[in-house]
């Protein structure tokens, strides 16, 4: 392996580790950890996106061999590593991020001078990226589980930074068991191919395919369902998600939103479509179920907060949920054997993986700015700061319009692809169960529209109208590192969204990889300007080509404009306030009134719950001192996870009795296991 | 089929034309089934130049969006004009974008509406904005699955291959698949346009305003433009409605007779919308707003049952 792609590969593995042992070596001196970590990281990441962007372009991931990272002494322990197609997709996103989220943090890191260790927080963030981009390369169950678990412990790690408050503490051990659980059923599952193959390695695993009999094959889907969906957040897994995203540092969530919860959908694609060869009908049916529930719910739940990050969190299960689609779909239509339409959804679920990245980690870096500057999360208390932030407010509404799926930007893009392969499912099956496809793609449409009033929201009562507190009134603009790093990710959502056929070129190789080699189509139009679907004249669009077309309509307004409004002059004024003596930011609409009418509507999800208390002299209407607290329960937590709870610290109780204290009792034990097993023996 | 500059010339320009003509004949019928004179139907012209040549008034509080709204709304509502056949049954745009960029463009202009009602820090705006957002989001699967059965039976989402595989003998409009997704998409188009079982175009009483809210702190130029791309927004439903469901005489090609037949029929189509419009308005009470879900959710079953039918019948 001495090509310049794998020198790349290897330089920024190395310099990860540079920049994790850069940032503890300057444990105490913040500015040159803060220089040294991200430096590095920076570095690090841009040799990483030129590795994994020549891999696929240039065509040599399809051929990549499996190669020894370090030797091995042990047996079945194997650190072998493997730039296939698949895993130098989610490369790119690693390093894209990563690129933008270390300059970022450049700036971010300087908060935290003099309060908290910077040489930890670089460390760890190396740390993490290194893991993330070792899970995507690893080539063998040993080393992927081993990777996975650094992950999720340098993640915890990162949750668990400003540990001071209690919230974050709690967060972090959610995760941490959450985390854990999933990592079990991930054991559990390699376990289980293990025993179909006897190897670890993952060629053996794609070369098992369909010899494994149908119980066993449906035990690992199951398995692995559970514990990369624990990763990925789907409901009903996805509690230690809004728990655990908003309490870390702003550069630590939007990693974690961006790519954390990916390496979940790596997996999933991993094993669906690369180990476990033609797949049932009901795999993808409860995918597709799975994907379409976690989206509508993801976004429900993110109306009803009014806090930044939560909000953002939350509407990571959306995303999640209509990546799954894709990939649900495609599965149906494997099972079909459709494998040209199963490309589209392919496509279309990979597609979106990265749009959500990219968006959702600028989303996350906006709010992070914002929380730098005003020192809150809690939106009632924001407004007014994009006279105070503009550039912040620039870069935050283009995520917003990205993540609602509007044209001309990028989640419009893969929305598209998605409403396209569900489309055209309904035709390859005569059985009822073609109806789920138009069903979720109504489901689609509302979790689309609740995203674009979610964001109204958002950006409506954040960055607009009067500041409603005085952290808001004296906001300032973020640092330059911190907006270069949001300019970054807002250019790619620019990209991305209107040059979909340049880059759907990287995702080809994926889809030869998992579905077989040339599938005799290509999604690109009219020299790439027009994207298309696989059906003869089955739809086409062109964002770059209605950006282009507004831009010649530009001159209606223009030319009605210098017609008839010559001369017209423009006056500054008060805003409406039917005679009163000026507006207040108390007047102004709220975060919790927008969403009410949705909240009311919902009523059934939500329970919500209000209370009302008035003081008042003489009478009701002329109150001294109203107060008012508004609940919205979350279904999950009471209906699933408290009894679970409850039963669990029930059974520990009882258990208790075994652990008597007497070492007598605890050698009868030791004794009693023995025999069992030497029955077992027998 | 590539876009050609003379048929997107004449689509805007009768986009830009026919759209205050709509509107202005739905205020004049209203009024004359209400036994009043009403406005002639040429008015809303005259109001658009008005508010164009106007001073402009802006408040203190508002932030580029508000000045951005305008323009967002006017060309999205415009550009998905021109992925909607209406004379010739090939739209000038069909390439660009088919009716999932007829939605999603819509979708746009409604962002920046429900934004800019927002900026100026009124209550009503505010309200308004959340009002709209709510609407649309429970309109909006109605409307999805509604076009979902029309373009599953075409097997495309681009309009003109829906146009040309509805077309047939006339006997098809009496399907019931066909029947029922035009009645779901009837609510729809009356809740998107704001008009009266969901909002109320003609109040400015802040209880009942929806639309009207968000416009409240606009005037002048901003007004017209936000004014207009409402009403083109309004004709594009309609256009949609009308060819989509009754394709019948739009012109196959551009040859004059064609031409002449496909403009007459147009026009009549929308006229004979518009009417439909005119009689739901006035023989229906506004709804209360926590009612406009019932509303949507019948055009949701009945877009469901839509779907449903095409296992019966095809």
């Amino acid at each position: 392996m001495d090509n310049p792609c794998s020198t790349f590969l290897h330089l920024s593995l190395l310099l990860y580790v540079v920049g994790a042992v850069a940032g503890l070596l300057f444990l105490g001196r913040p500015r040159l950890a803060n220089l040294f970590s991200f430096g590095f990281a920076t570095v690090a990441a841009l040799c990483q996106g030129l590795s994994c962007l020549m891999a696929l372009v240039g065509g040599t991931a399809a051929t990549n061999a499996s190669a020894r990272l370090i030797p091995s002494m042990v047996p079945y322990v194997e650190f072998t590593v493997r730039q296939d197609p698949l895993g130098a997709f989610f490369g790119i996103i690693v390093s894209l991020l990563g690129l933008a989220l270390s300059i970022y943090s450049l700036g971010y890191a300087r908060g935290f001078y003099g309060r908290k260790n910077v040489g930890v927080l670089g460390s760890f963030f190396n740390v993490l990226l290194l893991s993330t981009t070792l899970v995507f390369l690893a080539d063998n169950a040993f080393f992927f589980l081993m990777t996975w678990e650094v992950m999720a412990l340098s993640a915890y790690c990162l949750v668990s930074y400003e540990h001071e408050q209690e919230e974050t503490r709690k967060a972090g051990v959610l995760y941490f068991i959450m985390s854990h659980i999933g990592t079990g059923c991930l054991i559990l599952g390699f376990l289980l191919l293990f025993q179909s193959s006897g190897s670890y390695s993952f060629a053996s695993f794609h070369a098992l395919g369909n010899t494994m009999e149908p119980a066993h094959r449906n035990a690992v889907f199951l398995v692995f369902l559970i514990g990369f969906g624990v990763k990925a957040g789907i409901v009903p897994l996805h509690i230690w998600l809004p728990a655990a995203h908003p309490v870390a540092p702003s550069n630590v969530s939007a990693l974690m939103s961006g790519v954390l919860i990916k390496t979940g959908i790596y997996g999933l694609t991993r094993v669906f479509f690369d180990f476990l060869g033609t797949p049932p009908n009901w795999w993808g049916v409860t995918v597709l179920a799975i994907g379409t529930i976690s989206a509508v719910l993801g976004v429900l739940y993110a109306l009803m907060e009014h806090d930044l990050k939560r909000l953002l969190a939350y509407h990571s299960i959306e995303n999640i949920g209509i990546i799954l689609m894709g990939l649900g779909a495609a599965l149906m239509f494997l099972h079909t054997g459709h494998p040209t339409l199963a490309g589209l959804a392919l496509i279309a679920g990979l597609y979106h993986t990265i749009n959500h990245a990219v968006f959702k980690a600028l989303l996350f870096l906006g709010a992070g700015a914002v929380l730098h500057s005003t020192h809150t999360r809690n939106m009632e208390e924001m407004g007014g700061l994009i006279k105070r932030m503009p550039w912040t407010a620039f870069f935050f509404l283009i995520g917003a319009i990205a993540i609602s799926a509007l044209p001309p930007l990028n989640g419009f893009v893969s929305e598209w692809l998605t409403y396209q392969s569900l489309l055209q499912g309904f035709g390859t099956t005569e059985s009822l169960i073609r109806l789920m496809f138009p069903l979720s793609g109504a489901m689609l449409a509302l979790t689309g529209a609740l995203a674009a009033a979610c964001f109204v929201k958002a950006f409506g009562i954040t960055f607009l109208a009067q500041p409603r507190s005085q952290h808001a009134a004296h906001a300032h603009e973020a640092a330059p590192t911190m907006l270069l790093g949001q300019g970054i990710l807002t250019v790619t959502c620019v990209f991305l969204g209107l040059f979909p056929t340049v880059f759907l070129r990287v995702l080809y190789p994926v889809t030869e990889q998992l579905l077989g080699p040339n599938l005799g189509w290509d999604l690109s139009r009219a020299n790439g300007l027009v994207l298309q679907t696989t059906a003869d004249h089955g739809g086409t669009i062109s964002t770059l080509g209605m950006v282009l077309m507004a831009v010649c309509l530009l001159p209606i307004p223009a030319v009605l404009w210098v017609f008839f409004g010559r001369g017209t002059k423009v006056r500054i004024g008060p805003t409406w306030d039917c005679g009163q003596r000026g507006l207040t930011p108390q007047m102004e609409y709220t975060a919790t009134g927008f969403s009410k009418p949705i909240r009311m509507i919902f009523k059934a999800l939500f329970r919500p719950r209000r209370e009302v208390q008035r003081e008042y002299d003489f009478s009701p209407y002329f109150a001294t001192n109203i107060r008012f607290e508004a609940h919205v329960e979350e279904v999950f937590q009471t209906r699933i996870y408290r009894p679970l709870n409850r039963l669990v610290l029930r059974a520990s109780r009882r258990m208790r009795a075994l652990q008597a204290g007497s070492i007598q009792a605890y050698l009868i034990y030791i004794f009693i296991t023995l025999l069992v097993l030497l029955l077992f023996a027998l | 089929m590539k876009p050609d500059p003379v048929a997107i010339a004449i689509q805007t320009a009768l986009l830009l034309l026919i759209a205050p003509l709509i509107s202005g004949c739905i205020k004049n019928w209203k009024a004359k089934l209400q036994t009043r004179r009403g406005p002639r139907i040429w008015q809303p012209y005259f109001d658009l130049a008005k508010f164009l040549r106007k001073d402009m008034v802006i408040s203190e509080h508002a932030s580029w969006i508000f000045s951005a709204a305008p323009y967002v709304i006017f060309l999205s509502s415009l550009l998905a004009g021109l992925m909607v056949p209406m004379v010739v049954a090939q739209a000038p745009l069909s390439l660009y974008g088919g009716v999932l960029g007829v939605i999603g463009l819509l979708a746009l202009g409604r962002f920046f509406l429900a934004l800019g009602g927002l900026d100026p820090a009124s209550a009503f705006g505010g309200m308004g904005s959340s009002r709209e957002m709510t609407i649309a989001a429970i309109a909006e699967p109605a409307m999805m699955l509604a076009i979902f059965t029309v373009a599953i039976t075409a097997g495309s989402t681009d309009l003109s291959q829906i146009v040309h595989s509805s077309g047939g003998p006339l006997w098809k409009l009496l399907d019931p698949t066909h029947v029922m997704a035009f009645a779901a998409l009837f609510i729809v188009l009356l809740a998107e346009s704001c008009r009266i079982p969901v909002d109320n175009p003609a109040t400015h009483l802040e209880l009942t305003m929806i639309h009207e809210a968000m416009l409240l702190e606009y005037s002048g130029r901003y007004l017209a433009f936000m004014e207009w791309g409402a009403a083109i927004k309004q004709v594009v439903l309609l256009t949609l409605l009308a060819n989509v469901f009754f394709p019948i005489g739009i012109a196959q090609d551009t040859s004059f007779p064609m031409l002449a037949v496909g403009s007459a029929a147009y026009l009549l189509k929308l006229l004979a919308l518009a009417a439909a419009v005119v009689l739901v308005e006035t023989t229906n009470a506004k709804l209360r707003l926590f009612r406009v879900p019932d509303l949507l959710s019948a055009s949701f079953v009945l877009a469901t049952l839509a779907l449903m039918s095409t296992f019966l019948f095809h």
